[in-house]
This record gives C-alpha cells, sequence and structure tokens, in this order.
C-alpha cells in the first residue's frame, strides 16, 4: 500500500458510503474481469480511518495463549482423572508398605520407607517414573498438535493467527507444565501420606549415613526437578509424533510403544552399549540424591541427555510443523 | 512473529502489489502429493468493499485457495496477497469460516471464543470479554453463551463460527461455504448478516456452491471450475455477457417466430417441440412493442415475458456443464 493510498484513507469527515458504490458498480457492462474489476475497485470511496496502521504484536499475547493452553490442559476431565490416579498411587504404596511393616521389623527398602516418612516419595518415584508417569505425560504430548489436527480447531487456530513455531513453543511448554505437575503431584501425595503413616525424623541414606529433614526435603526437591526434567524430554518426543498425524491416539500409541521398547532394550544384555542412548536409563537415576552427598556428576549427565532429546525431537516437531499443510 | 509469512509468503518475495484490492493471486498453484492439482495458475482480484462470491461445485478448488489465503497450505508456485500486507500482518485483520465450525466441545461457546481470540496475537486480553461478548451479540447466540458446544444445534454452531470470524475489528472476512447445513431459516439470516457485515465497509469474500446464494448476496464474482477460474467481475458484467431475452407464450408459435424474426429479433428460438412458446434476444426493442406488433399480426399472446440471464445461465454457457446444486 502506499504512502498517498494511505494518506486518503486517513481524510477524516469522508462519508463512508460502500455499499452505495457497491450497487453503482453493478451497472459495468462487458464480461471479463480483472481490469475492469479493479477500475471499478478504485472508484470506490475511501475505507472509513481507523484500520490503515497494523495491529501491533503485544508482546502479552504469548502468555496469554500459553495461559489458555494450560486452562484446556488443566480443565480437562481426563487430564484430571490421569492427575488423580496418579495422587492415589503413592498412597496405596503407603498404605501397602506400612501393613507389611506393621507385623515386625523388616530391613531393606520396606524398612528404610517405615522408618522414615520422606522416603515414600523416593519408593513412589521409582515405581511411577518407568511407566504410570511416562504414560500421563504421553497422552498430553501425544494430544498437543493431533488433536487440535484431529479436531479442526488447528486450522483456527492458525488462521487467528497463533503462528505456527509461536503455537508450537506454546504446546511444549504447555506439555512441560503438565510433566512437571504430574511429578509434583506424585511427590506431594508421597509426602503427606508417609507424613501421616509414618515417622518424622532424620533420614537415613542408602549409603548409611543420615542427615536431617530440611537436607531431606531439600533432596525431594532435586529429584522433582529432575524427574520433571526426564519427563520433558519425553513430551519432546510425544509432540514431535503429534505433528506427524491428525490421529491424537497415534500419536499417544507411538510414543508409549517407544517407552516400552527402550525398556525392553534395556533389559538385552547384549545390548548394553546403547543403554546411555535411552530415556528410561536415565529416568531412575533420580537415586543419586540418595548418594552422600547427592552424585550432581550422575544428575547433569541425565540432564544433559534430557536437553539433547528436547533439541533432537523439537527441531524435529519444528521441522514438520513448520511447513506442514493443514488440510483437516 | 513472522513464521506463518516466511512459510506463506517467502516463495515469492515481496507480496504483489494489491492496489486497492482486498486480495489478488497471480498464477497461483497448488499441486497436491500424489500430482492432483487442486488449484491451477489462479488469477484472482477481490476488490476492496466488495462482497465476492467465489463459485464452484464441490471439489473445484474453492477451499485449497482459500486454505492458501490463510497460510494454511504453502502454495506450489505463483503469488498472492491479503490486504497488501504480509500474511502475519494481514490475518489478524482478517476473520475466517474454513470449512465448517471447529470448535472444543467440551468447551462452552463462550470460552471457544476466548480460546481463539487469545490466540490472536495483536488481541489484547484486557478487552477479549467485550470482543467475545460483542462477537456473540452479533450473531444472536449471546443467551446461549455459556452452553457447551457439545449441545448447540447445528445452526448455532454455524453462527459461533461466524462469531469467531467476528472477533476484532475485521478488514476482510473469508467465509467457505456459510450456509452449509443451515435450514432456510438459518441461511436467511446468515445472508442477512453478511449483508450487514459488508455495509459497514468489511469485504466479503464467501465461497458457494450455490448460484441463488452468490446472486443474492455478492457484488462481485469468480467462477471456478475444476482448479481453474472461468471468469470473474461484478455480477452485473457476467450476467451481462448473456442476453436478456424475450419469451412469448402463444398457440402460434410458427407466426410468433416469424414476427420476432421481423422485428430483427436474434436467435428466435422454439425451446421445445411442441411447446406453445418461442424466445428471442430482446436487444434493444421495447418490450411493449414487441407485443403490439404480434397482435397486429393477429399473434395470440398468452404471455410475454422478459428473461433476464441468471448467473447459473451464465455458469452452463461458460462450462458448458449444469451445476451441483444439491452439492
Amino acid at each position: 500500500m502506499s504512502t498517498a493510498e494511505t494518506q486518503t484513507r486517513q481524510t477524516p469527515g469522508e462519508p463512508s458510503d460502500g455499499p452505495v458504490a457497491g450497487t453503482q458498480e453493478r451497472r459495468t457492462p462487458g464480461l471479463v474481469p480483472v481490469t475492469e474489476t479493479m477500475r471499478t475497485a478504485e472508484r470506490r470511496p475511501p475505507e472509513p480511518p481507523g484500520l490503515a496502521q497494523p495491529p501491533a504484536r503485544l508482546p502479552s499475547a504469548f502468555w496469554r495463549l500459553l495461559g489458555s493452553e494450560l486452562g484446556l490442559t488443566f480443565r480437562r476431565p481426563r487430564n484430571q482423572v490421569m492427575l488423580a490416579v496418579l495422587a492415589s498411587v503413592p498412597v496405596l504404596i503407603g498404605i501397602g508398605l506400612r501393613i507389611a511393616s506393621g507385623d515386625e521389623a523388616v530391613g531393606g527398602l520396606i524398612g528404610a520407607v517405615a522408618g522414615n516418612s520422606l522416603m515414600l516419595t523416593f519408593v513412589s518415584f521409582s515405581v511411577l517414573v518407568l511407566l504410570l508417569m511416562p504414560i500421563a505425560v504421553s497422552v498430553v504430548g501425544g494430544d498437543s498438535i493431533a488433536g487440535e489436527a484431529g479436531a479442526g480447531t488447528l486450522r483456527y487456530l492458525l488462521a487467528a493467527p497463533a503462528g505456527r513455531t509461536r503455537l508450537l513453543v506454546v504446546k511444549y511448554l504447555n506439555v512441560v507444565v503438565f510433566a512437571y505437575a504430574v511429578t509434583v503431584v506424585v511427590a506431594l501425595s508421597a509426602l503427606i501420606t508417609g507424613l501421616i503413616l509414618f515417622p518424622v525424623g532424620p533420614v537415613t541414606l542408602l549409603s548409611g549415613s543420615t542427615i536431617s529433614v530440611a537436607d531431606g526435603l531439600l533432596r525431594i526437591l532435586i529429584s522433582v526437578g529432575y524427574v520433571g526434567a526426564g519427563m520433558a524430554a519425553l513430551a519432546a518426543v510425544a509432540v514431535a509424533l503429534s505433528t506427524f498425524t491428525e490421529v491424537s491416539i497415534g500419536a499417544i500409541a507411538a510414543t508409549m510403544v517407544l517407552v516400552i521398547v527402550t525398556q525392553v532394550l534395556r533389559a538385552i544384555p547384549q545390548l548394553e552399549g546403547i543403554t546411555p542412548y535411552l530415556l528410561p536409563t536415565w529416568w531412575t537415576r533420580f537415586d543419586a540424591v540418595l548418594r552422600s552427598p547427592v552424585d550432581f556428576a550422575n544428575l547433569g549427565q541425565g540432564l544433559l541427555v534430557f536437553g539433547a532429546y528436547i533439541l533432537l525431537f523439537g527441531s524435529i516437531a519444528w521441522a514438520r510443523f513448520s511447513g506442514k499443510d493443514i488440510t483437516s | 512473529m513472522t513464521v506463518v509469512t516466511q512459510e506463506a509468503g517467502a516463495p515469492f518475495g515481496a507480496a504483489p502489489p494489491s492496489g486497492d484490492s482486498a486480495i489478488v493471486t497471480r498464477g497461483l498453484t497448488k499441486r497436491f502429493r500424489g500430482g492432483q492439482v487442486a488449484v491451477d495458475a489462479l488469477d484472482l482480484t477481490v476488490p476492496r468493499g466488495s462482497v465476492f462470491g467465489f463459485l464452484g461445485p464441490n471439489g473445484s478448488g474453492k477451499t485449497t485457495t482459500i486454505r492458501m489465503l490463510l497460510g494454511l497450505v504453502t502454495p506450489t508456485a505463483g503469488e498472492y496477497s491479503v490486504l497488501g500486507l504480509p500474511l502475519a500482518d494481514a490475518l489478524p485483520r482478517v476473520g475466517a469460516l474454513v470449512e465448517g465450525p471447529a470448535f472444543y466441545p467440551y468447551l462452552s461457546g463462550e470460552a471457544n471464543l476466548f480460546r481463539f481470540d487469545a490466540a490472536d496475537p495483536t488481541a489484547p486480553g484486557g478487552t477479549a470479554k467485550q470482543r467475545v461478548g460483542e462477537a456473540l451479540e452479533r450473531v444472536g447466540l449471546s443467551a446461549a453463551a455459556g452452553k457447551r458446544f457439545r449441545n448447540y444445534s447445528l445452526g448455532m454452531r454455524q453462527r459461533l463460527a461466524i462469531a469467531a470470524a467476528l472477533l476484532g475489528p475485521r478488514e476482510l472476512l473469508i467465509l467457505d461455504e456459510p450456509t452449509n447445513g443451515l435450514d432456510p431459516q438459518g441461511t436467511r439470516e446468515v445472508r442477512a448478516l453478511v449483508k450487514e457485515i459488508a455495509a459497514d465497509g468489511t469485504t466479503v469474500f464467501v465461497s458457494s456452491h450455490l448460484l441463488t446464494e452468490v446472486e443474492q448476496m455478492c457484488t462481485h464474482a469468480a467462477i471456478m471450475r475444476t482448479g481453474n477460474l472461468v471468469a470473474q467481475g461484478t455480477i452485473a458484467s457476467l450476467n451481462g455477457g448473456l442476453a436478456t431475452r424475450v419469451r412469448v407464450e402463444t398457440p402460434d408459435v410458427a407466426d410468433a417466430a416469424r414476427v420476432l424474426g421481423t422485428l430483427g429479433l436474434a436467435d428466435v428460438r422454439t425451446p421445445d417441440e411442441g411447446a406453445a412458446s418461442v424466445t428471442a434476444e430482446l436487444g434493444a426493442q421495447a418490450p411493449e412493442d414487441i407485443n403490439a406488433a404480434l397482435v397486429r399480426e393477429g399473434v395470440a399472446v398468452r404471455g410475454l415475458a422478459v428473461v433476464r440471464p441468471s448467473l447459473e445461465d451464465v455458469f452452463v454457457g461458460l462450462t458448458g456443464e449444469g451445476f451441483d446444486v444439491d452439492g
């Protein structure tokens, strides 16, 4: 649009009689077209001022879209049920251990938990981190793009225009927040159950040394951060798979199959060489916080692997989604 | 974020000069994987302020064209410009309804609109409530705002989709088959709404496979057939391509035809074997003079009518085939 035109449009006090002009155009005789319609179009009086300036992009818009995304995710009954199921598992484990330890003095893991309320969190993580937590993250991650595509809402989001990269980043961050919500829900449920069922006091670690309750809580916090990051890496895989289909159950199932296959591979001794490249290997390494002192080198290596997964699958997702024809 | 622009606009560099057109396409082509050409070298010009009917049978490439204009599908070749701006800047001022309504079934109509409003990077969150309220008001859904989308009737769903297209100030409205699946009452409502929106100066680009609909609503039209543009222009100019005819109903077919011939009317035809009528191009003759001449010559005139060409005649004339009216 030239400057001259813009100025004409902004001329104040110009009557806006668009429709009248429209009826006049009807008299133009002769078929065909392009030049003719352009000429008649030029005869139209300028449009009312006000829309000449492109509306500015708002910096807050990204957070508004993320807020909308989070609202959808956490108000969705399906996701609430998954969180509730995950919250109930530590309670069941706690009750089971309480009953098991009630009869007589037992050693090992049960003894450790029965002796201290904080240990239930780590036990719950080790039970859930290999299957139930990945399932929950797979469901939300696999649904992220494919679900919108399948419902047809994707075309309206992109026409809004949400922007492909912006939408993908928002979608991924949303799954990351959900992954951390899953982790926090498990930890909190385990912590509360533990505090109710088992004695509070200094924590005896796997290595035999003892730490204070405050130190124990700090280590729970570190393990939440680490396990959440592991789930965020899986979220990247799920979102990437989600950009390849319009059927969300397909992306969800594919992610779960990957989780299960990698665990099978881990169990085959001959394939020991590849285990450092598999996510589940690193998910269980949160137990580094139970060493004395905390084995940060191990955690750091795990975080590097998670970061590599996020980078790789994030790139795949972007490459696929940014050029995809949206035909659903 | 400029990503959408790059995807949709990058292959063509700068947008083509748009003049004062809401939509311009030059050689716009989409070939899907598998070689099927959905849109073939489309040159479309939609003047600002027009109500532009995008007409064609199902499968003629209308929706693919609209998807390209909205940046959903990347063209294989050609260029286009919407509102003369980079696509990412243009889209916030474009309201769209593409291939029917699509919403989150478990959310209310109002919550659905908030969702799509949040996706527009130029829409301030503070005034979202006002925009959503006005859009619902405009399509008459205020009373059902809190109802879940799942429980909406077909007509309400369509109206909600139009409400979503009307969130915020729009310069261009792209409506893909807006009356699809609506009952006659709903169809009338949508047409009234389109006229109202156009009266505010908004350009409306409406695709349809219904000729009568385009004829009633639109100032301009383009006709598509199997991915090609057959014609475009004002409705009057499209109709103008065919002559207005006069039809005489009479038992004296032969005499009537002779009289019309002597009056200098071109293309005198007796439409059907045994039909009691004759038609001819009206030309510059006044119908009353024709009637007087017929009566003077003793031809019994039962009826005399001036038949203006309809868009359907134009379509049939241009493509040599009928129109998929039922769709």
